[in-house]
């Protein structure tokens, strides 16, 4: 059985998803869309989460919220299910399969075929769709492939069944019913809401935009602390969170921009189209952070004047970012 | 990022080249925001093979602590398989102070049948491979 399916390669895995099942209904919400709608957005510096010994920085919200809140705001019934066996998990998956359903599945890249071997590590947050079995294999659309790939049942379910953080269990989710009404425009203002909600009001320093500053200062700190090495792994992690697969780069702030520009157009506000524009810079400014960061790692150089350069250039993203959301948060007032 | 500046920058290490094309956002020349592809950009591909360098010389040191007898091979491929304590003991069903202890080669050359296959299990591989190495 195969669902006839149209699949999109889009830049996020997540937000790839969410829209492409989306569309799949006839409900046509881009990526961008979805990604604003859902409150992607996010920022988190975990100093004592630590994967592989290197402290975990990221630039999205928890896996699973943007299909969830893009759902709710839209008015759409959705099921998302975890297992606690993965003979359960497969079995539900098939039977969605038989009922035409396509379905999102929660997995670990590191179980994926059909990813280049470079790109395999254990990161459980990845976001695929599937939409068929056929001669025992089940048809994938990811989002962050360009063609549609195909999956031994053995792999999937190593991949849906994965152990680390945060651990898939086997969660699957899929649209039930859409209804007739919904309001995008409520939707957008929802989404953004909650975008400058998690941005600006975490207490704690790790989580939010303070977080920008918070690893800013700790990056400063990195050559008293660490030896050479650690540091540069350490920095490098934060460019591949930012910059590898399915983040479209920049940490996202491209898709926000993205998102605000078409927002803009739904709802007439010629100042979210500015804001658009302010987030394009953010992110440029992102990409050069990236870009003098590498050029520390390359240099395998650990002198404290380089790291105090690039502190105080996060400092200053994080300066642009916290004027942004104060003044993305005067549109709703 | 401007269309004009979308970097095509290919992976050369490893299957790297093999790396699906990235979408990305990008503004045309009148502002508006359109989608195009990009091979890579040499500055995350650093980043990655950074990672792969650290992975290949920690390997090469597990190797030759094995030789000095002095870790199992237990400790070479989880390192192989991109995975830390807290993985490998997730995967094995053992708590992580049990696992650092079977990176002992005393305590590897002990361990039962049953213990050796979740091993080779979670590093997709048979028992046979697993204790070759030592």
């Amino acid at each position: 059985m195969i669902i006839p399916f149209q699949h999109n390669a889009l830049a996020h895995c997540e937000s790839g998803v969410t829209s492409n099942l989306l569309q799949h209904y006839g409900i046509p919400i881009s990526e961008p869309l979805a990604f604003g709608i859902g409150s992607g957005l996010f920022f988190a510096h975990l100093p004592f989460v630590k994967v592989n010994g290197v402290p975990g920085t990221t630039y999205r919200i928890y896996p699973g919220q943007i299909f969830a809140n893009v759902c709710k705001r839209l008015n759409i019934t959705y099921r998302s299910e975890k297992f606690s066996t993965a003979a359960q998990a497969m079995q539900r998956l098939d039977e969605n399969i038989q009922k035409q359903i396509p379905t999102g599945c929660q997995v670990s890249v590191f179980y994926l075929p059909f990813l280049p071997e470079v790109f395999r590590f254990h990161f459980n947050a990845h976001n695929l769709i599937i939409y068929g079995k056929e001669n025992n294999l089940y048809q994938v659309s990811d989002p962050v492939m360009e063609h549609v790939q195909t999956i031994a049942p053995e792999d999937l379910q190593k991949a849906r069944f994965a152990k680390g953080y945060p651990e898939p269990k086997g969660r699957m989710y899929y649209i039930e019913q859409i209804k007739p009404e919904w309001n995008l425009e409520e939707a957008i203002k929802k989404g953004i809401k909650q975008t400058i909600f998690f941005m600006k009001s975490p207490p704690l320093p790790w989580f939010g935009m303070n977080a920008i500053a918070f690893l800013s200062k700790k990056i400063k700190k990195y050559p008293q602390l660490y030896d050479q090495r650690r540091a540069s792994l350490y920095l490098g992690n934060i460019i591949r969170m930012q910059e590898e697969i399915g983040t479209g780069g920049a940490g996202f702030r491209f898709l926000y921009a993205a998102f605000l520009q078409e927002a803009a157009q739904i709802t007439k506000n010629d100042k979210m189209h500015e804001l658009s524009k302010e987030m394009t810079l953010i992110g440029d400014l992102w990409r050069n952070f990236a870009y003098y960061t590498a050029r520390i790692c390359k240099a395998r150089t650990n002198d404290s004047a380089s790291f105090n350069e690039l502190s105080d250039f996060l400092y200053d993203i994080y300066t642009k970012e916290k004027d942004f959301y104060n003044q993305l948060s005067k549109i709703y007032k | 990022m401007k269309i004009n500046e979308i970097p095509q920058d290919q992976k050369q290490f490893k299957d790297g080249h093999n790396a699906p094309k990235k979408v990305m956002y990008v503004t045309q020349e009148d502002g508006t925001y359109t989608q195009r592809t990009s091979l890579g950009w040499e500055v995350e591909n650093l980043a990655l093979e950074q990672a792969w360098q650290d992975i290949d010389e920690q390997l090469n040191h597990c190797l030759q602590l094995i030789k000095e007898n002095k870790t199992s091979p237990i400790h070479y491929y989880m390192i192989k398989n991109r995975m830390d304590i807290p993985i490998l003991a997730s995967y094995v069903g053992k708590w992580k102070w049990q696992v650092k202890r079977h990176f002992k080669p005393s305590v590897f050359k002990k361990l039962n049948e049953k213990t050796l296959q979740a091993y080779a299990n979670a590093f997709a591989i048979s028992i046979k491979e697993l204790c070759s190495l030592s």
